[in-house]
């Protein structure tokens, strides 16, 4: 799985963060989503299809191996 | 535990589900039973016939013309096609027959399923006796922000009537397109009811700076019109504001006139219990649902968008047999100008307040509201992760 996360949509929710903190962060200054892990392990998969699920600006994209 | 008086009983035996609604809360439902495992079909009814999209930009990037309209797509068309989901885009429906489950459409069609999901939304309010009149806009779908933006220009007068959100939102965007923008409102302070006094009072000082004609605690009269286009905004005091251009956010109504007659109680919006069924086998998700909330001990509806998506996962859980209550901290977001404001729980006028973090004066704060000796609200200014971190701290998290 690889992660992709767009500042320009980000809006400082944080729902990410909450679904996946091992993955997501936010910037101290702005609130916009920091990405800690690119390939995140298989581990975090839920949480990460969550957080991009959930993400109330569209602001995360995963590619995923089918 | 899931007897089959809260429905969840036969609703475990699911093997369809319609979706009433094709948009953030009603993709958002879809998406959700997909992701927790459900095989079986799943329609999605949209009564417009654009591929879903999102709403929030539409009063800010969309409108400013900072994104081509496709941006605001929910989802792009591959991910749409990979939910394996049957799209009826472009048919309204018309009327639910609740105890059957059957919902039929504006092109005549019956469709049912073993459970249904009212995702209907809201439509904005409009100003009596406008329609039809050229240069008066309201703001709900992708056309509405085309148009609008289409009138916005270095000459035009525009004038926004009502003071919410929406409004300032719409106030704040085009004041980067317009030469003038005029704010008119009946609180003293614009979003005085999402964001408390204090707040609000600072986001007014923020319109003006910025060249915004804030006219507050003023009701409108109404609309003067010349030659079948609006020209004025005539205030309550007798003044009349000249208008190129005239922007209606008064407030929505939820869309439920469909369900008349279908057996389900609708009083501002869709009755439901706290785990958001209406009727047995009969959900509602998003600004049409009002639903017991059982952290604040009261029912609510919310016209936020994450409030769509928060709430599709768990009417997707419970669908599939979960029971679980909707309780969770109302959330919001408004970017206005250089300023981000994120709200968590329910601000009000009567709340004690406290700077919790950073300081007004440098342009980025923290406010805790306080009620009854409660944290009712915490308010983010320009710090959205340090709001963020705070959210624990509302009463009912």
């Amino acid at each position: 799985m690889k992660v992709t996360v767009y500042e320009d949509k980000c809006c400082g929710a944080g729902s990410c963060v909450m679904a996946a903190p091992d993955v997501f962060d936010q910037r101290d200054e702005d609130g916009i989503v920091v990405l800690l892990e690119e390939s995140p392990g298989e581990d975090q998969f839920d949480a990460v299809r969550e957080a991009a699920s959930i993400c109330p600006a569209l602001a995360i994209e995963l590619s995923e191996a089918k | 535990m899931n007897g089959p008086a809260n429905g969840a009983g036969s609703a475990n035996r699911s093997r369809s589900v319609l979706v009433v609604g094709a948009s953030a809360a009603g993709l958002a439902t879809a998406e959700a039973l997909r992701r927790k495992g459900f095989d079986g079909r799943v329609t999605l009814l949209g009564a417009e016939s654009h591929l879903p999209y999102d709403r929030p930009p539409l009063s800010k990037q969309v409108l400013s013309g900072d994104w081509e309209p496709e941006r605001a797509r929910l989802r792009p068309e591959a991910m749409l096609a990979d939910l394996d989901i049957e799209l009826a885009l472009g048919e309204a429906a018309v009327s639910l027959d609740a105890a059957n489950r059957r919902v039929k459409t504006e092109h005549g069609r019956e469709l049912s399923a073993d459970a249904i999901v009212i995702a209907t939304g809201i439509r904005p309010r409009a100003f009596p006796g406008t329609a039809g009149i050229a240069g008066v806009h309201l703001l709900r779908t992708l056309e509405d922000a085309l148009r609008l933006q289409s009138e916005l220009s270095e000459s035009c007068r525009l004038v926004v009537v009502g003071d919410g959100v929406l409004g300032a939102e719409i106030a704040a965007t085009s004041k980067r397109l317009c030469a003038g923008v005029t704010l008119v409102g009946p609180q003293a302070a614009p979003m005085e009811l999402q964001l408390g006094g204090e707040v609000a009072k600072a986001l007014a000082a923020l319109h003006v700076e910025q060249g915004v004609d804030l006219r507050p605690g003023v009701g409108v009269d109404g609309l003067v019109e010349t030659g079948g286009r609006v020209s004025g905004v005539r205030l309550e005091s007798g003044e009349v504001l000249p208008a190129d251009a005239v922007v209606v956010s008064i407030g929505s109504t939820p869309v439920t006139e469909w369900l008349a007659g279908s057996g389900l109680r609708v009083e501002n919006g869709v009755v439901c219990d706290s785990q958001c069924l209406a009727a047995e086998g009969i959900w509602a998700v998003g600004d049409v649902a009002r639903w017991d909330h059982v952290g604040l001990g009261r029912s609510l509806r919310l016209e936020n968008r994450t409030n769509a998506t928060e709430q599709a996962g768990v009417v997707a859980a419970n669908i599939l047999g979960e029971a679980a209550p909707y309780a969770p901290v109302p959330y919001f977001w408004t970017d206005q100008f250089n300023v981000k404001i994120q709200v968590y729980g329910l601000p009000s006028a009567h709340a004690a307040t406290e700077v919790v973090e950073g300081d007004p004066a440098d342009g980025r704060f923290v406010l805790r509201c306080t009620e009854n000796g409660r944290v009712s609200a915490v308010i983010g200014w320009n710090m959205p992760k340090q709001a963020r971190l705070r959210r624990a701290e509302v009463f009912y998290a």
